[in-house]
Parts: C-alpha cells; sequence; structure tokens
C-alpha cells in the first residue's frame, strides 16, 4: 500500500511539472504582451514615456526573454508564494488569487456534495422502480439536465429568480453587505445567494451521476449473488442497500476523477454569468487580455486541484476495494 | 478437397449434419450491420432523434430560403422588436408593427395593429440568394409585402432577425461537432491502436501523455488555447482553428477505449492465429482488430458530440469562440448575457432550445447506438 501511495505521489508531482511547462508555453505563444498595452495606456493617460522608460519595464518584466527563460523567472518564484506580477490589475497574482480559488474549491466541493448526495438515492430509485412514472420523469430530466449547457442553465435560473423571487441574484453578497463585517445575517444573506450557484455547477453532473448509477445498479441486480441474498430471506432493504449499491457505487466512485474537471469547468464558466468573485472570470479576463502570469498561475493551480483531486479518488477506490489494493501491490 | 465438392451438393440439398445449424436462422444470413441497424430501429426515441436532427441539418442547408430576411441586414426601425404577432385575416397573417419615441423614458417601442393585419405569402419573393451556393433566386417559405417584417422570433439589438441567424448559425454550430469530433475520432483511434497493439514502453509514454491530458480542467483548457488566437482572423480560418482545438482535447479519452478494445482483442485467439497463418501487423489490425473496434468507436464518437456542440456554443458565448461577423448559436446566444436582457427580449433565448435540442437528439441517438451494437451492456 505504502508503494502504490509513494509511486502516485511520484506520478502526480511529474504531472503538475509538466502541466505548468504546458500552460505557460501555450500562454506565452501569442505575440503582443500586456505590456503593451500598458505602455499604451501611461502614453494616452499623458506624460510621453521615454524610449528608456519602456525599455527599464520591460527589462523589469522581462519581456524580451524567450518564453523559457520566462518561466524559469516565473516558477522560481513558486517557493517564496511569488507568482508574477498581473500586468492588468497591477498587482501581485499572489494577492489576487489565493481568494478566489478558496471560492472555487468551496463551490466545486459543494457541488460534488450535492452531486452525490442526490445522485446516489435517485439512481438507487429509479434502478428500482423501473419502468414506472417516476422513472421515467427522473430519466427525462436527466436526459435535459445533460444537455443544457451549464451557462444557459445558469441564466435561466437567475432570470427566474429575479422574476419570481425577486431576489437580488449574482455575486456573493446584497449590496449593503458588501462591507459589512461577518455576522449571522450576512452569513444568511451569503447563503441566499450560493444555493443558484451550486444548484447549477450540480445540475450537469448530479444528471449525469444519477445516469451511471441507474446503469451500474441495474447491472448488479441481475447478479447472482443478489438472487442468493434474496432466497436466504433478506429483506429487500437489506438487499438494495447492503448487497447491491455497495457494488454499483465503485464505478461511481471511479468517475470521480472525471466528474471533479467537470465541476471545476462548470464553476468556471457559471462564475462568469454570475459575476461571482471566483478564478472563472479572472481567467477569462487574464487570457483576453494576455495578462500570462496571471493566466498561467491559475491554469496551474486548477490542473494542480485536479490532480491532487484524483491522487485522493485512486487512495480511496484502493481502500474501499482490496482488489485493486492487491493488484497495485504485486505490480 | 473436400471444400470444392461442396457448393456443388449445398446449393439444392444442405449436408445432414448442417441442416441444424442452417434452420433456425434467417439471422445467420444477416450482416452483423444489418442486424445493429434493425436493433437501432426498434429503439423508438433513437430513430425520432434521427429525423429530427435531418430536419435540423436541412435547416441548415436550406437555412436562406427559410429565413424571410437576410440574417445579417440590421435595421434600426427594428431594434429589439418582439417576435411578430400572428393573426387571421382571410388567411394567415401578421400585426403590422410601427416602431415610435417613448419620450417619457426615452426609449424606443412598439405598436402594434392586429385590425389590419398583413397577409403571409408563401414562396413569396424576397432578398436574392444562392440556393446551395450556385442556384440565384429570390422563393422564400414565407415572406409579407415589403415595408413589413416578418420576425418569427423577434429581433436582436441591431435590428436583425433573430430566427434567420439561428438558421444560419446552424451551419457552424451543427458542423463544428461533427468535424471536430471526426478528427479527434481520427487521432484517438489512431494513437489508440498503436498504444494497445504495440504495447511497451510507447504505450506506457501514450498513457501518461493521455492521463495528463484528461487531468486538465477542460474548460480552462480551451479557453488558453481559444483566446491565443488572434481577433482579426477570418471566420473560415477560425472556423477551422476552433474545429481543431475542440477536437484536441477531446481525443485522449477515446484513444484511451479504443486501447482498452485492442489491448483485450490482440490477446484473443484468434490473432495469435492469424499470426501463425503468416499475417504481418497491418494485416492484424487493420482486418482483425479495427473492424471488431469499429461499432465501439462510433458510438464513443457519436456520444462525444453532444460535448463538442456545447464546448463551442460556451466557448462563443464567453467571446472567445466563433466570433461576430460569424453567425453560430453561441454567438447569437452571447446577446443575451445578461439577466435583465433576458427579461426584457425574452426570444433572444430561443436559439438556446436548438441547443438543447439537438444535443438531447445527439445523445438519444448515441445511446441508441450503443444499445444495438452491444446489447448485453
Amino acid at each position: 500500500m505504502l508503494i502504490v501511495v509513494v509511486r502516485r505521489i511520484v506520478y502526480m508531482i511529474v504531472t503538475i511539472a509538466i502541466v505548468s511547462v504546458l500552460s505557460f508555453a501555450i500562454i506565452s505563444a501569442p505575440p503582443g504582451s500586456a505590456l503593451a498595452q500598458k505602455i499604451n495606456q501611461l502614453q494616452s493617460q499623458g506624460g510621453a514615456v521615454t524610449q528608456q522608460q519602456v525599455e527599464a519595464l520591460e527589462a523589469q518584466y522581462g519581456v524580451n526573454d524567450p518564453w523559457f527563460v520566462k518561466y524559469v523567472k516565473w516558477i522560481g518564484g513558486f517557493p517564496h508564494g511569488n507568482f508574477g506580477q498581473s500586468f492588468t490589475l497591477n498587482e501581485p497574482v499572489g494577492n489576487l488569487i489565493w481568494s478566489r480559488l478558496g471560492l472555487s474549491l468551496v463551490l466545486s466541493l459543494g457541488a460534488l456534495v450535492i452531486a452525490w448526495g442526490l445522485s446516489i438515492p435517485l439512481g438507487v430509485f429509479s434502478a428500482t422502480h423501473r419502468h414506472t412514472l417516476p422513472d421515467a420523469v427522473i430519466t427525462v430530466i436527466q436526459f435535459v439536465g445533460v444537455a443544457i449547457p451549464e451557462f444557459l442553465f445558469a441564466l435561466v435560473v437567475m432570470t427566474l429568480a429575479a422574476t419570481y423571487l425577486g431576489s437580488d441574484v449574482g455575486g456573493l453578497f446584497s449590496e449593503h453587505f458588501q462591507g459589512a463585517a461577518w455576522d449571522w445575517s450576512k452569513f444568511v444573506n451569503l447563503l441566499s445567494h450560493l444555493w443558484i450557484p451550486l444548484v447549477v455547477i450540480s445540475a450537469g453532473s448530479t444528471a449525469w451521476l444519477t445516469r451511471v448509477m441507474r446503469a451500474n445498479l441495474l447491472d448488479v441486480l441481475n447478479q447472482q449473488y443478489v438472487q442468493t441474498a434474496r432466497a436466504k430471506g433478506a429483506t429487500e432493504r437489506v438487499v438494495i442497500w447492503r448487497h447491491a449499491v455497495r457494488n454499483a457505487l465503485h464505478p461511481l466512485v471511479m468517475t470521480f476523477g472525471t466528474t471533479f474537471p467537470a465541476l471545476i469547468s462548470g464553476e468556471a464558466i457559471v462564475s462568469i454569468v454570475l459575476n461571482l468573485p471566483t478564478t472563472g472570470p479572472l481567467l477569462v479576463n487574464a487570457l483576453l487580455n494576455k495578462d500570462m502570469y496571471l493566466a498561467g498561475t491559475i491554469i496551474l493551480m486548477l490542473s494542480a486541484l485536479l490532480v491532487i483531486g484524483n491522487f485522493v479518488a485512486d487512495i480511496l477506490l484502493a481502500v474501499v476495494d482490496p482488489r485493486i489494493r492487491l493488484e497495485a501491490g504485486r505490480s | 478437397m473436400t471444400t470444392a465438392v461442396l457448393p456443388e451438393t449445398g446449393s439444392d440439398i444442405p449436408p445432414p449434419d448442417q441442416a441444424g445449424i442452417a434452420e433456425p436462422s434467417s439471422i445467420g444470413e444477416v450482416s452483423q450491420w444489418r442486424l445493429m441497424a434493425r436493433r437501432f430501429r426498434a429503439s423508438r426515441l433513437a430513430a425520432a432523434s434521427v429525423i429530427v436532427l435531418l430536419i435540423l441539418y436541412l435547416c441548415a442547408v436550406f437555412a436562406t430560403f427559410l429565413a424571410p430576411n437576410p440574417y445579417d441586414q440590421q435595421d434600426s426601425d427594428q431594434k429589439y422588436a418582439a417576435p411578430s404577432a400572428l393573426t387571421w385575416d382571410g388567411g394567415p397573417a401578421i400585426c403590422s408593427k410601427t416602431q415610435y419615441l417613448d419620450k417619457a423614458r426615452f426609449e424606443y417601442k412598439y405598436r402594434t395593429d392586429c385590425d389590419n393585419g398583413v397577409p403571409i405569402r408563401v414562396f413569396g419573393r424576397g432578398f436574392e440568394y444562392k440556393l446551395f451556393g450556385v442556384i440565384p433566386t429570390d422563393r422564400h417559405l414565407l415572406t409579407v409585402a415589403a415595408p413589413h417584417k416578418l420576425l418569427l422570433w423577434g429581433a436582436d439589438s441591431q435590428g436583425r432577425d433573430v430566427f434567420a441567424r439561428a438558421m444560419q448559425g446552424a451551419r457552424v454550430s451543427l458542423t463544428i461537432g461533427l468535424i471536430g469530433v471526426a478528427v479527434g475520432t481520427f487521432l484517438g483511434a489512431t494513437i489508440g491502436t498503436v498504444s494497445g497493439f504495440f504495447g511497451g514502453a510507447i504505450d506506457n509514454i501514450l498513457q501518461r501523455f493521455i492521463e495528463l491530458l484528461l487531468s486538465l480542467p477542460t474548460l480552462p483548457l480551451w479557453l488558453a488555447l481559444a483566446a491565443i488566437l488572434p481577433q482579426d482572423m477570418s471566420v473560415t480560418n477560425r472556423y477551422l482553428l476552433i474545429t481543431l482545438i475542440l477536437s484536441l482535447v477531446g481525443w485522449a479519452g477515446l484513444a484511451r477505449q479504443v486501447r482498452g478494445k485492442v489491448l483485450g482483442y490482440s490477446s484473443s485467439e484468434y490473432v495469435a492465429a492469424a499470426r501463425a497463418a503468416g499475417s504481418g501487423n497491418a494485416r492484424i489490425v487493420f482486418t482483425h482488430l479495427l473492424p471488431n473496434a469499429t461499432s465501439h468507436i462510433v458510438v464513443t464518437a457519436m456520444l462525444a458530440v453532444p460535448a463538442t456542440i456545447i464546448a463551442e456554443t460556451s466557448l462563443s458565448f464567453l467571446g472567445v469562440g466563433m466570433l461576430p461577423p460569424a453567425v453560430s448559436w453561441g454567438v447569437l446566444l452571447s446577446d443575451a448575457q445578461s439577466v435583465s436582457t433576458v427579461q426584457q427580449y425574452p426570444w433572444l433565448l430561443i436559439p438556446a432550445g436548438l441547443v438543447v435540442l439537438a444535443v438531447i437528439c445527439f445523445q438519444l441517438i448515441g445511446d441508441g447506438l450503443r444499445d444495438a451494437v452491444d446489447p448485453y451492456s
């Protein structure tokens, strides 16, 4: 078991290293930089920018270095918590992303909990009540849930909420709580704003996982050990929950690796529509403005989140399933 | 020796020892693909989806014929005009509409007059266009007399016909998914086959690379790739590159699945037999392994199409996919960015219905195909 964990950790570190090179190479590919825009901005604000100043700025940011030199400089700052400077926002990247990354993580994990919490009972119900009206309804909702693009769903839910509930939607807080100190009413206000993004982000994954769960359980219910359990007189509830669902859950744990990236992607786009202070809107703006240190750091951080998530999923799987543990130990 | 004799006797009377096998099946005479087609048709939802999708594609092909107005014609008299109200005036007609300025709130409003309907003509004359890009004509499915405008789905901020734009946008949105998946499938199938068949170090490297790709969050990666395209690119180039970007991310999953299949087959006995009979690698791959994996590849590809369509729509919505003047469903939806816009002009969201419809149909077809190909799963 220890060998498995160590090997996975080595893989993880190598993966993150390669991702950092890749993301940086992609981002520094386009010609033109945010610095040129900054110089334009300085010029338009009046005040001639001398050639010397331009050169000093260029030297400071290392604009004319080849991308791998920039990369080494950039990555060299990581151990000190220095992720470079955002050109457009004039702030160190580190200051900009931590709180946003935290909120991204909270939203993604929250959506994950909702998706799992809903999809397992729904999937089980759907599979055990096959060809009934509720099953048909659940199936239809699933199809639509998977088919609606997240941004669209966010827009529709937000419009409905604004029209019928009259709540001020979008953002994290209502206006008068913006600068207020933390207290209970601010927390309640936060929750009243968070439910929309959570519902929207988890919708697609909930639909998908319900489908997986239903199919898995149907497979398992056909197996003979389930019949054996019934034959020896176990109640239906014990048969379903103790014998069948346990085994059907297993593929669901395996889909963790694909669910989590989907949730992070979903979180990014939903936050853009709902105007939430997470990494999503920041990333899009950074990419559009070619603010490369900012964009690179966000992509790297999101990828690192995923890689760590996958690592946890693998370890969990090995803990849950003795077969995997044994096989991995042998090879 | 015996095989040479068989055809003469076998054509009339089956040899006694084969009678038992030949008897139960018309199934034995039907090819594998026929069987799949039969099973596919049996699932009614999937078959219906094929029809719906065919209609959508026909709409894309005949976009200019179906649309009463040119998709890119701006009209300051029709800014944010609501869908034309339908009425009955000795035949189907629309209410005439005039724009006026609300002086108190300083915004344009519309006054509809349903007493004097403007009759809708079928196959009337309208703007000139070239059908299929070659046949010049000016006939349209539905038109109204000149000063009035038939706006089935309303107009956008520039007074452009949303219906015409949605039909035109179908050309991009419905093809970009297919082409992107086709490219991705080709890549994935090739790499997956190589990986599964040769194994060893190549397999190891390719699999680690695929794991790497799969561990990247898709949307941020798409965003990053699309954002490096210059903003002033021509529409065609952008279309091609966006297609490429969508497929570059999508092939990895398919490659992994194909590898699994090929790996499974290549240790099977018939491959060993083929090898013993002196078949080379190429022959084994192309005549023994790939045909077996084809159905699986088709199903996986089909299930990948909806994701690609959604991806294009999302990217365009965010302003990094297709950009105006190109028209796609995502570009159309990017007009409806804010809640207040959607509340005031809900018809701008109509193209979203098309996206959802197309995606659901592709999903149902994919599911139907999967069941048809592998009835035991």
